[in-house]
């Protein structure tokens, strides 16, 4: 007998289209349908750690705002800790780490309010610098993007990230670090995340 | 004595079976496709684990399409279908609890979507979304109406074949997946510039639901089958002593 693989292949990604707010996140469609619709609240009422807002706007290659964007965030709370079985350790009751962010269908801006992580231990104990996790799609996008918000005040976690390092183009890793400002008191931080073109966000294969 | 295996990273995702970034004939992907190679990565906590859902997130019946929108009494037009299958990971082992959402055009080929604007009616008893969590063997269920082709802006006379969206989650955020499911038989499959993003025809033919008698409810609704595969995880048999144990 012949030796097999039996494997199965992934199921191929498609694009998730214009309209994928209906199935994620019908509110914004223009209807009511579910009791709670998914993703609404990051951090929840409990979370330790500082409470900031992520904003930006997504771009394609002719410097146009995409305005029917849908962006996941997947986050550590505070204590580097995600909402998962596999990962040791309690987090706050009601903090999930998950996140769903739509577009002003006018402007493109989005933004969401969490808490800012802390850092993670990554491969071989490892640190690495608190990061927030975005899997992006759209119409036109055929395969869900995969990117990280680093914080711009975190310069020697940054400095030392081995992902970050793994960026072998020093002035590409800036595409990752979001900007802070101060708006009546929250931390607020910039990410803009450019598709194509001069500075092109970086992307990952996970 | 042998330790037993612990799942480690997920398997690389196989980038020529899923479609490029760029598909010229699939022109919104043209301005939308990053031109640097994606940054490969280990995977780490952050990719391996994702968001855990539970029965308290969701109802039971918003599973059904046919209901979840309708009047009472009442139900939307189109042909009644299930559509049903199970998630598998690339191991075949199946993935239980995971969420599976689905949205879809109904039957006129018209979606409940502010920004849609097509001629075809929109149906005051159907929303077009559902979701629900697979069971401990890996099984989903839906109850819907079979969605209408609908024209749209790509060159002048494209057509999508009937399809209904499909986003799953896994138990890890590099297993994230969203796709869209196509009807045995449609002629439009062969056609859709998005389908055709897709290079491997046995890639194509996996988005491909089939009729499925056997689930079908006689002198009632149709079926539907369509599994779904995630990426499988590696098992790690051996580990590398750390510096310094």
């Amino acid at each position: 007998m012949r030796q097999k693989l039996d494997y199965l292949k992934e199921t191929p990604s498609q694009t998730a289209g214009p309209y994928v707010h209906i199935g994620l996140a019908p509110g914004t469609a223009g209807f009511e349908i579910y009791g709670q619709e998914l993703g609404w609240d990051i951090a929840g009422p409990n979370a330790k750690g500082e409470r900031i807002r992520v904003e930006g706007v997504v771009t394609d290659g002719t410097g146009s705002p995409v305005k029917d964007v849908l962006l996941e965030a997947w986050q550590a709370n505070a204590d580097g800790l995600y909402a998962h079985p596999e990962h040791t350790g309690e987090v706050e009751d009601g903090f999930r780490g998950w996140g769903r962010v739509i577009t002003d269908f006018e402007t493109g801006e989005w933004g969401f309010d969490t808490v800012k992580p802390g850092p993670v231990t990554g491969s071989n104990g490892q640190m690495m610098a608190p990061h927030i996790n975005l899997w992006i799609v759209a119409r036109g996008i055929n395969v869900g993007l995969n990117t990280r918000i680093y914080f711009e005040d975190e310069a020697a976690a940054n400095t030392a990230d081995p992902v970050l390092n793994v960026i072998e183009w020093e002035r590409r890793r800036a595409t990752l670090i979001a900007r802070r400002a101060l708006r009546d008191g929250l931390a607020v931080y910039r990410f803009d995340i450019r598709l194509q073109g001069e500075d092109e966000t970086v992307f990952f294969d996970i | 004595m042998t330790k037993p295996p612990q799942p480690g990273e997920f398997y690389q995702r196989d980038r020529h079976w899923h479609p490029p970034a760029l598909s010229q004939d699939y022109k919104t992907s043209v301005t939308r496709s990053p031109k640097f190679p994606l940054i490969s990565l280990e995977n780490t906590a952050s990719e391996i684990t994702g968001p855990v859902f539970g029965h308290n997130d969701i109802n039971a019946a918003d599973n059904d399409l046919l209901s979840n929108f309708a009047q009472p009494g009442q139900s939307p037009i189109g042909e009644r279908i299930i559509v049903h299958g199970r998630v598998l990971d690339e191991n075949a082992r199946p993935v239980p609890n995971t969420l599976v959402e689905i949205w879809q055009a109904n039957a006129s080929g018209r979606y409940r979507h502010k920004k849609d604007t097509y001629l075809g009616a929109l149906d005051p008893n159907f929303g077009g979304c559902g979701r629900t969590l697979t069971d401990e063997n890996g099984c989903y269920h839906f109850r819907t109406v079979k969605p209408g082709a609908y024209p749209w802006r790509n060159w002048v006379n494209d057509w999508r074949p009937a399809h209904i969206h499909v986003s799953v989650f896994g138990t890890g955020f590099a297993q994230r997946l969203i796709t869209q499911l196509y009807f045995e038989g449609d002629p439009l499959i062969a056609r859709c510039p998005i389908v055709n993003t897709i290079p491997d025809p046995e890639a194509v033919d996996m988005l491909i639901a089939r009729l499925d008698m056997n689930a079908t409810i006689p002198l009632d609704t149709i079926a539907y089958k369509f599994d779904i595969v995630l990426r499988g995880r590696r098992s790690t048999l051996f580990e590398n002593r750390l510096e310094g144990n």
